[in-house]
């Protein structure tokens, strides 16, 4: 005799929260679908791009849509508990949005120019914006760690896409190598928390934290020592920088301004939510860690940066010193230092898309004329894009009416309330020390002249044109009118705090 | 007399794999090298999750296990489709040759 079989209960999914991924990464399949069936036929690379853009916007659809049910409804978890749907995601999964579609529109020209016009590099930064997005909503480290993978693995390939260029081969394979390292590190975290816990839900780990003492510290601390090494890598902090300033420098332009926004966005939604949702109790034992970090990747980002002569290496040091000041309003573990984090990720993937753009203009056919000497009289050649990108690196230096400026103050000031003034200060240093890197680059703009035959610089196209505007836009909005997007971002983490 | 396997002795062998593929990874440059070493990594994190679910007596530490092996399936695909594209290009397949970006 059969005994009486329990059926299975399957959790109950809201499709809601999975909706932006779901048509991301639908998109994505679609793209891969249209190139298999059409081969070499010439539309098929057109289709791409509406197919993507396609999937962009109704991803972007649906995250308006959680944002407004969020607003009204409060934050809810589905499926046991695996994706947490509140604002602090919702408000991230709109900055990875914007920045994909951003680097979309960067890329479009940038392929055609060089002959990679694949529709499979579409389809691989839809995907991997798809991870991001399943990031900044999941509620248990092992859907962290599926969605770290799912946004690594095509940005692995996206780096090493222009397989001619050694550099950007290069790019790939160091991204893939101690990517692959930071997610197995990340991984034997998860495996050291779920021992020491017994779940992996973020709610769950805290919940026991609270009500249970842990038979084994030495596990625990271990255990969130490796996951803040892991994401550590993702959101280039120093000492885990090593990777960047290679990578930055050797991927294709846009793939570095995608990296630089977004990746960086989705590893920060992963960090906040770790030690903010899961070890909030843990506070005390964290803060130390973050305090070394952040300080680390100030320091780290804006001397080094100094010595650079390379434009996109030293936008890779002053990215790793961006991340030092997210790191900050984190470091002040206050509603305030998150929301000032929020707002930080939002600015800067506007600020660094923008530079990029330049840079992909400047760089001409080929991605190679990076360096310094390039950049020589380039206000008298094309006094547009030394403009923008003046304006785009005093942005990032924190100059006074913009929106660079707004969100330092606002990480200084979360700092500083919550008492941190050894960080402000180091704060307020490295920002002082950076300044005469990016000084560096408008000087060579606008005092010098090129020693030879100046070089041409290509023409702006439209999309890439889109880009600046809506860069330049925002980054000034936020700059004279902070207001609105603070009180956006201060939603965002009140609701993830509740 | 045997004394019984507990699960520490699983923790520890998996914790000696983790480090001897970290090290390794640091140290060897050979990329098809480095390459397993990840992998080992990412089996010692295996093993630590079986474990930890028999000794917590919790199938949830078994199932990721899954998820893990799914990734790194997907990890090697990548991973050696970048090496066969530098194989193409120099002839060869060390961590010494990859120098053009530094600085």
């Amino acid at each position: 005799m059969i005994g009486t079989v329990t059926p299975i209960v399957t959790p109950k999914i809201e499709w809601l929260a999975l909706a932006p991924e779901i048509a991301l990464g639908a998109a994505g399949v679609l793209i891969v679908l249209a190139k298999a069936l059409m081969r070499r036929r010439p539309g098929v690379f057109g289709l791409s791009i509406v197919i993507a853009f396609v999937g962009v916007m109704t991803s972007g659809a649906f995250i308006g849509k959680q944002w407004v049910d969020v607003r009204h409804g409060g934050p809810f978890t589905t499926i046991r508990g695996m994706v947490a749907l509140d604002g602090f995601g919702v408000f991230l999964g709109m900055v990875v949005l914007i920045a994909t579609v951003l680097a979309l529109l960067l890329s479009i020209r940038y392929l055609q120019r060089e002959g990679l016009d694949a529709p499979e590099y579409l389809a691989l930064m839809l995907l991997s914006a798809a991870g991001m997005l399943a990031m900044t909503t999941a509620g248990d480290l092992v859907v962290v760690f599926v969605a770290l993978e799912i946004l690594s693995i095509p940005l692995y390939v996206l780096a090493g896409f222009d397989r001619r260029r050694l550099t950007s081969q290069e790019a790939g394979m160091k991204y893939f190598v101690l990517g692959a390292f930071s997610s197995a590190v990340f991984l034997y975290g998860i495996a050291l928390v779920y021992g020491a816990t017994g779940t992996t839900s973020l709610t769950g780990i805290a919940r026991f934290l609270a009500g249970n003492t842990v038979v084994h510290e030495g596990v625990l601390y271990a255990g969130l020592a490796l996951l803040l090494v892991g994401l550590g890598f993702k959101v280039a902090a120093s000492p885990f920088h090593m990777w960047t300033p290679d990578v930055y420098q050797g991927a294709p332009t846009p793939v570095t301004a995608f990296m630089a926004s977004a990746t960086k966005a989705a590893g920060f939604a992963a960090l906040l939510r770790v030690l903010g949702t899961a070890f909030g109790l843990y506070k005390a034992d964290w803060h130390l860690a973050i305090f070394g970090l952040a300080t680390l990747s100030l320091v780290v980002g804006s001397v080094a940066g100094l010595v650079q002569r390379d434009v996109k290496r030293l936008l890779a040091y002053s990215s790793i010193a961006h991340a030092g000041y997210v790191l900050m309003g984190l470091e002040a573990a206050t509603a305030r230092g998150f929301a000032a984090a929020l707002l930080y990720l939002f600015v800067y993937a506007f600020m660094v898309i923008g530079a990029f753009a330049v840079v992909l203009l400047v760089g001409r056919r080929g991605d190679e004329s990076h360096d310094l000497d390039d950049y020589r009289g380039l206000a008298g050649r094309a006094p547009m894009l030394a403009g923008a990108l003046t304006f785009f690196l005093l942005a990032q230096a924190g100059m006074p009416f913009t929106g660079g400026f707004v969100v330092k103050l606002q990480v200084f000031a979360a700092t500083i309330q919550a008492g941190q003034y050894a960080m402000t200060i180091v704060g307020v240093l490295a920002s002082v020390v950076a300044a005469f890197y990016y000084l560096r680059v408008v000087v060579a703009m606008y005092m010098s002249e090129p020693d030879g035959a100046p070089t041409p610089v290509l023409r702006i196209d439209p999309a890439t044109a889109l880009v600046l505007v809506a860069a330049v836009a925002v980054t000034l909005f936020i700059g004279f009118l902070p207001g609105t997007f603070l009180h956006f971002a201060r939603d965002a983490t009140l609701i993830f705090r509740a | 007399m045997i004394a019984a396997v507990t699960g520490n002795y699983y923790l520890v062998l998996a914790a000696l794999l983790f480090t001897i593929g970290a090290i390794g990874l640091l140290v060897r440059r050979n990329v098809l090298v480095m390459f397993m070493c990840v992998e080992l990594m990412l089996n010692a994190a295996n093993l630590t999750f079986v474990t930890f679910a028999r000794m917590l007596n919790d199938v949830g530490g078994q199932v990721i296990v899954f998820f893990t092996l799914v990734v790194a399936a997907a990890e090697v695909a990548v991973g050696l489709a970048i090496i066969v594209a530098i194989f193409r290009r120099r002839q060869g397949a060390t961590a010494d040759d990859v120098d053009v970006l530094k600085g």
